[in-house]
């Protein structure tokens, strides 16, 4: 051991070990061995398999396998706890969450080295970072449980929440999902990931020492099998997930048609971009909190770094010096900046693509020092020479990888910022306030931090856009995800009702012919009527099978078209003012309520309503359009509350291009009720029309042409709803779809959307679209997402 | 090791760099607030690494009431630092420690010189009107040469802030420059008034400058502005003193002052010396603290790392 003396002379760092005493005494006290902890107990050990400490490679516990007969009574647990909590006052569900919340401090240090000797990353995240962040999410909650009543009227708790949690953040994951889950009046079952499950177990111990209810809150160890009975278990009615976008897409399609809510937070590729006026030592530090926090195991970490031409080099020769003095070494050091991957199968993915790296060109640099041999560590590393066309630079990596890239413009850096099929996050470095705020509107990601990176709070919500999934954690964006509108007690929901079985045509099924001009409906895409692809028509029926009309027989080809059309306008319409879109749809208005008559003897001759009911449904298509119109200047966003010095702005932005499938009922009016929401909100639609009333659609191609709409907004193609429903969810290019038809079309189309993750919104039992319910806010949440800005200020 | 370095020459007023440096506050005080966090020294090497701040510390008196008397006290303590008994029992008799070097006003200078004897630790004298330095410009040269022919080896001027606030860099450049000249082989610490700066923009512009025009040191304060020495105020003139380096060779020394009392402050910053520029950074010929208190809470630290005790002040002798 080096004397004060020597040490003196070389004034070199020494150990600072976190002490895990208390640690290794609570895993002691439970034998090492644990159960499942279910309705407010721990079950008895079954078949296990082995917790490591990634630092040491040696086995911290044994953890019990969940089989599905354990998942079951995790679910049951939760279902028999759900009335009784759901049926507390907001204020004593906030005392619980307060208590949660107090809990986590009490224990902090506790958490935080099991934290720490479980995942492998280092006491100073645990305990700076993670537990911190823990315990704010569960005060931020408290509060929204205080004022869930009157913050979220009509809206009540999903149920039974089911919720999978990945490795790399555990007890904050749990903290992600647990909180809003409660305070929305929900139960959960939550199933850590099987190479950390341990806070989650020391979490479920104390929560029920600290009070909370049995059976509130079930946690459930396993491997992905476990998830998946989990997932797929039929009393379960909201699944969240966090973890990689593959498991993401198994869970969108597992769960498709099954009604269940689902939020799913997956994986990055998130841009670090860096402009020639930043101020670079503030960059290079930045990019050590993007890429090098937490080994680089984040699913926003900063993992593409793109700067400006001119500054590059000196960028990159700051990044290696600063390289250079990050210490990696044991997790409990109170001295490293790095700690441990969490498993050899991580470790050794993070070393293939490195070497998948090299071998396509890359120049692979790594500071001089070297990681510890014991446990499974990975040095700091930056490729540069890497290209978009990289395999590198389009994969996650998730560790410590950095590659880097340069751009000559701002335009360019947002080209190549979102040329990726994620969009989680993006941090931006400019001391120029108007290029920094021009550019975070433009990057396609879920939060942007500007001047800063890898800042949360639980007061504005974390999520992606793209593959990186959808829902939000945190603020009010967040809570919704587990919350669901309350059905109205003693009034049962008047259903229209459409004949199930198609009209048998009339023997003549001409229509009679009047001597008028032949009028055609053909499809209308990009402003323009187009004939159908292949010139097929569909006949449309009146109610005793008198052929009331044709339109054109819509096919892939022509929705591939009408998407194409919908991009281009997307790029003007997105960025028109909410004043001009107004405008527009207050045109709409006026335009259609000019031809009431006309409208309402359409729909006659199709539905067989009465001249009062088919009159009220062009007046209530006519309101609906004033309503969006009204709301195009008014859905704002918010300024969250943040814990730094500066704002988060929480903006709605459009989800671009989205598909509808419209509902057979209410031809009209269930066509504007869908498709005026969004473009109200800057969306551009490719609609498909009630497959089997499609004329009242048809016929406001002239309104739409006599209101200014611009070409490519509304684009609709006629035809066979569930066929052509599924092209648009497989399409890549759209990014949203509503659908409202059958079930097995909704299912069709939520198993389609993993493809591209594209948000769905699938509703399959008829709706009456004249209750006040139709309208408003709930079709304004689905129409956007939400980006949050992080915009740290001082001079 | 001090004579091995080449004096900072100073280099030719570059204003596009000068006006082209921008610091974002925010990052700059997230990085200044982790880096305590990041890093930290125990047990032995916390001892030594105290040790070592002793040897960087200007143990300053600035008081309108200062005497020969307390500035012979603080000379003594200046020479002996630390108890025999902790010294051995620490085992660094052999590494005789003292501290940097005395600070004093002008007219203590022949008591402090003479104080410290034969001692080699030099004595500082904070000089050109001291501490807003808004006398007469001739007045503030004559006093820097004074105090060099009274026998300071080291002084530690002040700038006029105005020329900082109102962006007269090239006003700032010449002052620090016939300071510079006036100090002879006296070496020059520019005091920045950091907390007077406004911004830490201007303080890196004005660490920038008084470089470029010779400083061999650039300090935080002069003690007497309402902040003194921060974490950020730090961090931002090291990265400055880095882009100086990078661009001329020469390495500029670095003096935190003011507001430093305690020995977990002391090892804050030699953390961020050792961070951010490295353990060159941690001689005394390129780091120094401004300090009068801070001494006694190391030798308190010191004692309780040799007796595993708390210890009192008054068990070790005033400075």
């Amino acid at each position: 051991m080096a004397t004060v003396a020597e040490i003196f002379q070389t004034m070199e760092y020494g150990p600072a070990p976190e002490a895990d005493g208390p640690a290794r005494a609570w895993l002691t006290q439970h034998g090492g061995r644990f159960g499942h902890f279910i309705g407010g107990q721990f079950t008895k050990v079954g078949t296990t398999f082995d917790v490591i400490d990634p630092s040491t490679a040696q086995r911290l516990a044994q953890v019990t396998q969940g089989t599905t007969k354990d998942v079951d009574a995790a679910v049951a647990a939760a279902r028999k706890a759900l009335p009784a909590w759901k049926k507390l006052s907001g204020h004593a569900r906030a005392k619980h969450l307060y208590a949660l919340a107090r809990m986590v401090q009490k224990h902090a240090r506790l958490f935080a080295v099991v934290e720490s000797l479980d995942n492998g990353k280092s006491i100073r995240e645990t305990r700076d970072l993670d537990i911190p962040l823990v315990a704010r999410h569960f005060y931020h909650h408290a509060g929204w449980a205080q004022l869930a009543a009157t913050e979220f009227p009509g809206y009540e708790g999903v149920g039974v929440v089911g919720q999978i949690i990945p490795w790399n953040f555990p007890l904050l994951m749990l903290g992600w999902k647990i909180a809003p889950a409660l305070a929305a009046g929900n139960t959960v079952v939550l199933k850590p990931a099987e190479f950390t499950p341990l806070t989650a177990l020391l979490f479920a111990e104390l929560a029920s020492q600290a009070g909370l209810p049995d059976g509130v809150v079930n946690v459930i160890t396993g491997d992905g099998r476990t998830g998946a009975a989990l997932v797929e278990h039929p009393k379960v009615d909201k699944i969240a997930f966090t973890g990689s976008t593959d498991v993401g897409r198994i869970i969108r399609r597992a769960t498709a048609g099954s009604g269940k809510k689902l939020s799913l937070e997956l994986g990055g590729k998130s841009p670090f971009i860096v402009y020639e006026d930043a101020d670079l030592d503030a960059a290079v530090e930045g990019v050590v909190d993007a890429i090098w926090f937490n080994q680089g195991q984040v699913c926003c970490a900063g993992s593409r770094l793109l700067v400006q031409e001119g500054i590059a080099e000196r960028m990159i020769a700051k990044l290696k010096a600063r390289m250079e003095r990050l210490r990696v070494g044991k997790p409990l050091d109170k001295t490293v900046d790095m700690g441990a991957i969490v498993a050899p199968d991580q470790l050794d993915r993070i070393r293939t693509l490195v070497e998948k790296g090299r071998d396509e060109g890359a120049e692979v640099w790594q500071p001089s020092w070297a990681v510890p041999t014991q446990g499974y560590f990975y040095p700091p590393t930056l490729c540069t020479n890497v290209e978009p066309a990289s395999t590198i630079a389009q994969i996650e990596i998730f560790g410590p990888v950095l590659v880097a890239m340069t751009f000559r413009t701002p335009e360019e850096s947002v080209a190549l910022a979102n040329n990726t099929p994620f969009g989680l996050a993006a941090s931006v470095w400019s001391e120029n306030i108007n290029l920094a705020l021009d550019i975070a509107p433009k990057l396609k990601a879920g939060v942007v931090w500007i001047n800063a990176t890898n800042l949360f709070d639980a007061s504005a919500g974390f999520g992606g856009y793209r593959e990186s999934g959808f829902g939000r954690e945190g603020g009010r964006e967040g809570m919704y995800e587990y919350l669901k509108p309350t059905p109205t007690p003693g009034v049962v929901p008047v259903v229209p009702v459409v004949p199930a079985v198609a009209v048998v045509p009339a023997a003549r099924s001409t229509p009679p012919h009047s001597g008028a001009v032949d009028r055609t409906a053909k499809l209308y895409i990009g402003g323009k009527q187009a004939r159908p692809d292949a010139t097929y028509m569909r006949p449309v029926y009146g109610p005793k099978g008198a052929l009331v009309g044709e339109v054109g027989d819509g096919n892939r080809k022509d929705l591939r078209n009408a998407v194409e059309a919908a991009h281009a306008a997307w790029k003007g319409w997105s960025k028109a003012t909410g004043h001009a879109r107004a405008q527009i749809l207050y045109y709409i208005g006026e335009n259609l309520s000019a031809r009431r008559d006309e409208f309402a003897a359409r729909l006659r001759a199709m539905t067989g309503a009465t001249a009062k009911v088919a009159g009220a449904e062009v007046d209530a298509a006519v309101s609906r359009f004033f309503t969006y119109a009204s709301w195009a200047d008014k859905y704002d966003g918010a300024v969250h509350n943040v814990p730094i010095r500066g704002v988060a702005l929480a903006m709605h932005e459009p989800i671009g291009v989205v598909g509808v499938a419209c509902p057979d009922e209410a031809p009209l009016l269930g066509f504007v009720s869908l498709v005026a929401p969004l473009i109200a909100t800057g969306n551009c639609v490719v609609a498909v029309p009630s497959e089997r009333w499609p004329l009242a659609a048809t016929d406001l191609y002239q309104v739409f042409d006599t209101s200014d709409v611009p070409g490519g907004v509304i684009n609709i193609v006629t035809g066979a709803r569930d066929p052509l429903a599924l092209v648009l969810a497989e399409h890549d290019d759209v990014e949203g779809l509503w659908y409202r038809g059958s079930h097995a079309g909704a299912t069709a189309v939520e198993r389609a959307s993993a493809a591209n993750m594209k948000r769905t919104w699938a509703r399959w039992t008829p709706s009456d679209w004249a209750r006040p319910e139709a309208e408003g806010r709930e079709f304004l949440r689905e129409a956007v997402q939400v980006k949050n800005i992080w915009i740290p200020y001082g001079e | 090791m001090s004579h091995t370095l080449p004096r900072n020459a100073g280099a030719p007023l570059d204003l596009d760099l000068v006006l082209a440096t921008r610091v974002n506050k925010s990052a700059a005080e997230r990085r200044a607030a982790t880096i305590p966090t990041r890093r930290t020294v125990k047990k032995e090497w916390q001892a030594a690494w105290l040790l070592r701040a002793i040897t960087l510390m200007d143990l300053t008196t600035l008081s309108g009431d200062d005497t020969a008397g307390n500035v012979k006290r603080l000379c003594a303590k200046a020479r002996h630092p630390l108890r025999d008994d902790l010294v051995d029992a620490l085992g660094v008799r052999s590494l005789g420690i003292t501290v940097g070097a005395v600070c004093v006003y002008h007219q203590l200078v022949p008591v402090a010189v003479e104080a410290l004897g034969e001692s080699g630790i030099p004595v500082a004298a904070v000089s050109t009107g001291f501490p807003a330095g808004l006398s007469p410009f001739a007045q503030r040269v004559a006093e820097i040469k004074e105090s060099v022919a009274a026998g300071a080896r080291e002084i530690d001027i002040v700038i006029t802030r105005s020329h900082v606030l109102t962006g007269d860099w090239r006003a700032l450049y010449e002052e620090v420059a016939a300071f510079r000249a006036a100090c002879g082989e006296a070496h020059l610490k520019a005091i920045l008034a950091t907390g007077e700066l406004a911004t830490l923009t201007n303080v890196a512009r004005a660490s920038l400058v008084a470089m470029m025009a010779g400083a061999d040191f650039i300090k935080t304060s002069t003690g007497k502005e309402g902040t003194n020495a921060t974490l950020p105020f730090a961090l931002v003139m090291c990265r400055m003193i880095r882009e100086y380096q990078a661009r001329t060779g020469f390495l500029v020394g670095f003096k935190p002052a003011g507001g430093i009392r305690t020995a977990k402050q002391s090892l804050d910053y030699l953390l961020l010396m050792k961070e951010e520029l490295g353990d060159r950074w941690l001689q005394p010929d390129l780091f120094r603290f401004g300090a009068s208190s801070l001494l006694t809470d190391i030798e308190r630290q010191l004692e309780m790392f040799v007796t595993g005790r708390y210890a009192a002040a008054h068990r070790h002798p005033m400075p």
